[in-house]
């Protein structure tokens, strides 16, 4: 057994080392030929697919997603503040959509930016955009709320106290119909869900619908571009760094003057806000606002993608929730359901998917405990780490 | 925490807002938790409640019997929190890891239970000794099985991460809970099940100046006292014991001693999982239905009464979980079930600020 894990630690490295004198071959703009191949493969792939199709759906879900894990991997994977209870802004930014672009608050009258077919309608209703704006808002105030009392706190206790607060909003949500706001209106629509609300409409290229996914497809690409470019902006910036040595050694980062309160609750807000764009873009395209959506395994999905993807790093987190979404919204419902019925077996994959998902979490995580595409100071740290003391903390450390 | 340990050696203009610090840190979790009860008890007593229908009148009286009620309940119903919640408590003390999985080791526990009883023909008509002596048989084999499985978890899905970045074992564990709970969907479907009244849980077994105590609440006491004081003893007296603690203290220094650091937290995990296998029958028997989503939320509710008393400490996880019993009850009765988890999830918030270590918790490596 020893010697089997020796030979294949051999030929990693062997690998390893082949591939690093293939990067440094390579000339230095590769990186930048590679990012613009792949951003017009992103915009053209539409065309080469049905408009309607279940792969389309799957892809645009799982760009949401992306922003999603993007936002979370800032406080978890950046500032390193555990946040079990991220569903709470996917609540937020999709109640933006419900309150602000529907009938919902019937007896407002607040037309902004839309489309006369929403403009004859009673309730409020703003641009698509507009609404955008106010769900930053909204959740990165939301996202500094929740982060104020954990602020003394640290490690496994931060992740309890979001994840409270994650669970009461889903409650909120759930039972918002006897919450009564003034004039017989009430906060939320319960289980029942806010429904018909506006299809995004932008004044030159009209109206979305539903059955031509691709006008999503590029919204949600651009929302996605945009938050990917603050993300590695963000990254090395002051602030940026000021997280990742929070996240190292907080007494040593406060010693060193970096301001704990500020730098801190600016990891929720910004994390908060990149939920809450990508909440109103869900909310929008599933077309309603259902309070039993907010459930904390929404949390643990998206806390999933960037650990599977490698916490901290921005491609890990891109990656890791392409994967799962793709699994959990494609290849199980899709590819795999039949798979059963052809091999004689009389079930449904799709009955099975919690146990699949769950199973494939266990093994990517004892496989590559770091994640797939670790980040770059993270691998350092657990390549040159102290030398393992037995075979099973060499297979953690060194892989 | 630092900054309340540097305060009280500060002089100067920050003395009153000081002094109420240190009255707020002392006393304002047991004020807290306080509220709720002596709030419904006044309201009960000043404005009374309806206590049904007689002779098409409503009765309203002005006692305090129903708060009296939901307190028995609640400590009756705490019981099996307390038992879930020691399971979580273990764990963490020893290698701090919030077993996410444990809650649906619980709903397995169930789950056998119900169909081990069934198998060696348990009914309603069962004769009172065969009952007594087939509810024993049954608590062993849901132990058991609970037990091993726990074992089993660890063994497979946080033993090879040791050493590892520790969110990779919490990410194992989620992956656990989402097998299991798989697991007992395709064991008993997706709705919830009833399960036959084995001890007529709602008969009245006697009555203390009003306050009616029902089969079921005398069942969870007397089947979770002696589990709370075997387990206290065996940590608490014990070799095995022993390591344990030093190992939940230092698995570092006490690998140096000698003690074999994995089997001990084997027997964690055994011990765990045992209490939550007994949980999960009595949590059959008390509630008359089961399903496979009763383990995440038992789950979540027991985390929080482990961290309520103080995450690592053994004591602390049974008064937690009574407390929540309580809350839970109260919050049932008065303010309806669909509030439950936020009211719950509204006191663990509280606490975390007023004492983030619990109502009995020593500091732990963690938290500082």
């Amino acid at each position: 057994m020893s010697e089997l894990i020796a030979q294949l630690t051999e030929w990693r490295e062997a690998l390893r080392q082949r591939r690093s004198a293939v990067v440094q071959r390579l000339p230095s703009w590769s990186g930048r030929v590679l990012a613009a191949v792949l951003l017009v493969i992103a915009i053209v792939l539409p065309f080469f697919f049905d408009p309607a199709s279940g792969f389309m759906n799957a892809t645009i879900i799982a760009f949401a997603y992306v922003v999603m894990a993007l936002g979370l991997n800032v406080v978890v994977g950046f500032a390193g503040l555990l946040d079990l209870g991220y569903v709470a802004f996917y609540a937020f930014g999709a109640y933006c959509v419900g309150w602000f672009g529907s009938g919902f608050f019937y007896k407002a009258h607040v037309h902004v930016g839309v489309s006369h077919v929403a403009g004859a309608l009673p309730g409020i209703h703003l641009n698509f955009i507009l609404i955008l704006v106010c769900a930053v808002l909204v959740t990165s105030v939301a996202g500094a709320a929740i982060g104020l009392p954990t602020l003394r706190l640290r490690g496994d206790y931060i992740a309890i106290v979001t994840l409270a607060f994650g669970e009461i909003i889903g409650v909120v949500a759930v039972n918002g119909q006897s919450i009564h706001l003034s004039g017989g209106e009430t906060l939320t629509a319960g289980n029942l869900g806010i429904s018909a609300l506006d299809l995004p409409y932008f004044p030159v290229i009209g109206m979305f619908s539903l059955l031509d996914l691709r006008p999503w497809y590029w919204l949600i690409l651009a929302i996605m571009l945009v938050v990917l470019f603050v993300n590695l902006r963000l990254r090395d910036s002051r602030l940026g760094r000021a997280w990742i040595a929070l996240r190292e050694d907080e007494v040593a980062a406060v010693s060193m003057g970096i301001p704990l309160v500020r730098t801190k609750l600016f990891a929720y807000s910004i994390g908060a806000a990149f939920g809450g764009m990508s909440g109103v873009f869900l909310g929008a395209y599933h077309t309603d606002v259902t309070g039993d959506d907010f459930a904390f395994s929404f949390s643990i999905f998206v806390l999933a993608m960037i650990i599977v993807g490698g916490l901290g790093s921005i491609w890990g987190a891109v990656f890791g929730a392409l994967l799962l979404s793709y699994i959990n919204y494609y290849l199980i419902p899709d590819v795999l359901n039949s798979v059963p019925h052809s091999l004689g077996l009389n079930f449904d994959l799709s009955q099975l998917s919690f146990g699949i998902f769950g199973f494939l979490l266990v093994l990517v995580m004892i496989l590559r405990p770091q994640g797939l595409i670790p980040e770059r100071r993270r691998r350092l740290e657990l390549t040159e780490a102290i030398p393992a003391e037995d075979g099973q903390l060499a297979e953690g450390g060194q892989l | 925490m630092e900054a309340r340990s540097i305060s009280p050696s500060t002089p100067g203009a920050a003395q009153p807002l000081a002094a109420l610090r240190r009255f707020v840190g002392k006393w304002g979790l047991i004020i807290a938790l306080l509220a709720l009860p002596v709030y419904y008890g006044v309201r009960d007593l000043t404005h009374g409640y309806g206590a049904g229908f007689v002779a098409g009148h409503h009765v309203i009286q002005h006692d305090l019997s129903q708060l009296g009620f939901n307190l028995v309940s609640g400590i009756s119903n705490g019981m099996i929190w307390a038992l879930v919640a020691m399971g979580y408590t273990l764990v963490y003390g020893i290698i701090e890891l919030i077993n996410f999985a444990h809650g649906d080791v619980f709903m397995i526990g169930s789950f056998t239970a119900v169909g081990f009883w069934s198998s060696i023909g348990l009914g309603l008509t069962t004769g009172p000794l065969g009952l007594i002596a087939g509810l024993i048989v049954t608590l062993v084999v849901a132990m058991a099985v609970s037990g091993s499985l726990n074992v089993l978890i660890e063994r497979v899905a946080y033993r090879p991460l040791r050493g590892a970045p520790k969110l990779a074992a919490l990410i194992t564990a989620v992956g656990f809970s989402f097998i299991l709970q798989n697991v007992g969907l395709l064991w008993r479907g997706g709705s919830p099940q009833g399960v036959s009244d084995l001890i007529h849980e709602n008969a009245t077994v006697f009555k203390i100046s009003g306050v009616i105590v029902h089969r079921a609440d005398v069942l969870a006491i007397v089947t979770a006292i002696p589990l709370v004081i075997a387990l206290n003893m065996f940590i608490g007296r014990t070799r095995p014991g022993r390591a344990m603690r030093a190992t939940a203290q230092d698995p570092e220094a006490a690998r140096l001693m000698g003690i074999n650091v994995n089997n001990t937290i084997s027997l964690t995990f055994l011990l765990g999982g045992m209490l939550a296998g007994a949980a999960g029958l009595i949590y059959a028997l008390y509630e008359t239905t089961i399903w496979y989503f009763q383990g995440f939320e038992a789950g979540l509710i027991a985390f929080t009464a482990a961290v309520m008393g103080g995450i690592g400490n053994i004591r602390g996880a049974v008064l937690g979980g009574l407390i929540i019993g309580c809350i839970q009850q109260l919050s049932d009765s008065r303010l309806g079930p669909q509030w439950t988890p936020a009211v719950v999830f509204g006191y663990l918030i509280l606490v975390m600020i007023l004492q983030p270590r619990g109502l009995l918790g020593e500091e732990t490596r963690e938290a500082g």
